[in-house]
């Protein structure tokens, strides 16, 4: 999705000499085209990410879009202050951007795991929070932030091509993705893939499973999840996040407000730090991220106070 | 009204403000007074009736703490009514503990945690750079909040840029919230250690107002260099009782202690 994200920056910022893309040294075999075609839209602040976001929010002062770059932990939670006080309390146009969300950096281990970004990100006030399901939501999610004023928290994961047509992308908007009646899969950023794997396999099962692409977790699109309550009845969500906040928790929020009977499983990352060394599916399978284990679940959960 | 009986009107203020409200860090509101009034009076380039004007001097106070005094002297610049001052430290007040944006005119950034304000200061003017414009900016900080790294990420990232319109001011008071600055992290060797880092540095008596006015006035100090002022200066400064002690970085006046402090600022009338 990087790829995908860079692309549509660097139209963008031929456009729009307003566009700054600040990185905190991170980037390699990315960035270096747009760097050479906009050097005066571009900075490396160096490894520095506190001093990145108190300069993003600086140059966004000025009435500037200021991109801030990095891995997923970095521009995030090592400077959470910068991001929560210079930029959303100051609510400046400044879009955090990180790369490799969830267990993408698998065997690089826990510190660049990047499994509770989205939920420490949507508690901070003023901020919009983007996660695109593939490499169409990406491009599209990436133009919508440049249009949307205000601080904006873009999470890029697995590079994928999922939609046949491009679908129709708006903030705030879920994108139904796959038609269902029996259970509804909402996932989040690179999950769309598993959820629509799972779907596929719950065909043979002669199960409809609606599936919904909540690329935006803030703010949340409370009528589509409503809606999928009431048709379907069974929710299952899907998140290569922790459990504690995430997508999950969300939707559970929006539920437990006004979804009348309704079950729902969440699956995601349990209140841990992974004990397993291993590559980003060799993880994705040990903590049950698979389209097999949504699958049972949907199974499980259709089944289950019948 | 020569600058000085302005120094010492907006430290009554401050006084008055701090004692309404009950709220702390009136020492570094007193050891900042000289240089903020300087600033507002004969440096800044701002338009009160405009108050975002594009081409205007940025000041960014990092020492959000110290928002009594920046207050004080925006209503006096004319920034925003008088009035407003009293409702300083008040529920449904206009004015916050730190420096607060919300409606201020004047305010450029909400500050208040410490080591945020050099790292903006650094955006700024560097946007001000690439646009040509011709801006300056100047930040405030505390000699307690350059225990915080961010500063030296920052410290390292202007003259990298050669951010020469950005002037940052240390109010070194010596006294951080709990005890000196020498025996809490010490600071020393400041200026060596700035030099270091490749910016100008010039370390000045921080109450003298000529000295003050001189400094700010030439900057920058050198062409291609961010500039940093070493302002030594003294806790509490006008009022005896606070004066150098690391009490009244939290401790309110009672009507007896208020009475005595406001008539000590009425008597340094030159």
């Amino acid at each position: 999705m990087r790829n995908a994200f860079i692309k549509i920056l660097e139209e963008e910022a031929a456009k729009n000499k307003d566009i700054y893309f600040l990185t905190g040294d991170l980037g390699y075999s990315v960035i270096e085209n747009y760097q050479a075609k906009f050097p005066k839209q571009f900075l490396n602040v160096g490894v520095a990410e506190q001093d990145l976001a108190g300069i993003a929010a600086g140059i966004a002062s000025t009435g500037k879009i200021v991109f801030m770059y990095s891995l997923g932990n970095f521009p995030t939670i090592r400077c959470l202050e910068q991001v929560r006080n210079d930029v959303c309390y100051n609510n400046l146009n400044v879009k955090v951007v990180t790369v490799g969300g969830g267990l993408h950096y698998g065997a690089l281990a826990s510190t660049h795991h990047a499994t509770e970004d989205l939920a420490i990100m949507r508690a901070l006030p003023n901020i919009t929070v983007v996660a695109p399901g593939d490499r169409a939501e990406a491009e599209l999610a990436t133009r919508a932030i440049i249009r949307h004023k205000g601080p904006c928290y873009l999470r890029l994961s697995t590079e994928n091509e999922l939609y046949k047509k491009r679908p129709k992308f708006k903030i705030g908007e879920a994108i139904t993705v796959r038609k269902g009646s029996d259970v509804t899969i909402i996932s989040i950023g690179g999950m769309l893939k598993v959820a629509l794997d799972a779907a596929e396999m719950l065909k043979n099962n002669k199960i409809n499973a609606r599936v919904i692409s909540m690329h935006t977790l803030k703010p949340l699109d409370a009528r589509t999840i409503l809606k999928a309550a009431r048709e379907t009845k069974c929710i299952i969500t899907i998140e290569e996040h922790t459990l504690m906040g995430g997508l999950g928790s969300a939707v559970a929020e929006v539920l437990a407000k006004n979804g009348g009977r309704v079950r729902i499983q969440m699956l995601g990352i349990p209140d841990m730090f992974s004990k397993k060394i291993g590559d980003r599916d060799f993880l994705r399978a040990h903590f049950g991220l698979t389209p097999q284990n949504v699958a049972a679940a949907a199974r499980r959960l259709m089944t289950k106070g019948k | 009204m020569k600058l000085q009986l302005i120094a010492n009107e907006l430290r009554k203020d401050v006084i008055w403000m701090c004692h309404r409200g009950k709220s702390a860090h009136l020492g570094t509101n007193l050891s900042a007074a000289d240089i903020v009034t300087i600033l507002y009076k004969k440096i800044l380039r701002v338009k009160p009736k405009s108050p975002n004007w594009p081409d205007r001097d940025r000041f960014i106070v990092s020492k959000g703490h110290g928002a009594a005094i920046i207050y004080a002297a925006l209503a006096h610049k004319g920034f925003f009514p008088k009035g407003w001052l009293k409702t300083y430290y008040k529920n449904n007040g206009k004015l916050a503990g730190h420096v607060t944006k919300l409606d201020v005119p004047g305010v450029e950034f909400s500050t208040g945690a410490l080591g945020h304000g050099l790292p903006i200061a650094c955006g700024v003017a560097l946007a001000g750079k690439r646009d040509k414009k011709k801006y300056r900016v100047f930040a405030l900080l505390s000699d307690g909040e350059l225990d915080e790294g961010s500063n030296w990420e920052a410290i390292l990232f202007a003259p990298q840029h050669k951010l020469d319109n950005l002037t940052a001011i240390v109010d070194y008071n010596k006294i951080q919230s709990l005890d000196f600055v020498k025996k809490t992290l010490n600071l020393e060797p400041l200026k060596a250690k700035l030099k270091a880092f490749n910016w100008e540095v010039r370390e000045i008596d921080g109450h003298n107002h000529n000295q003050i006015l001189k400094t700010l006035k030439s900057v920058p100090f050198k062409k291609g260099k961010p500039s940093f002022i070493i302002a030594h200066t003294i806790k509490g400064k006008g009022v005896s009782f606070m004066e150098n002690t690391v009490k009244w970085h939290y401790a309110n006046t009672d009507e007896v202690l208020l009475a005595q402090a406001l008539k000590e600022l009425s008597s340094k009338k030159k």
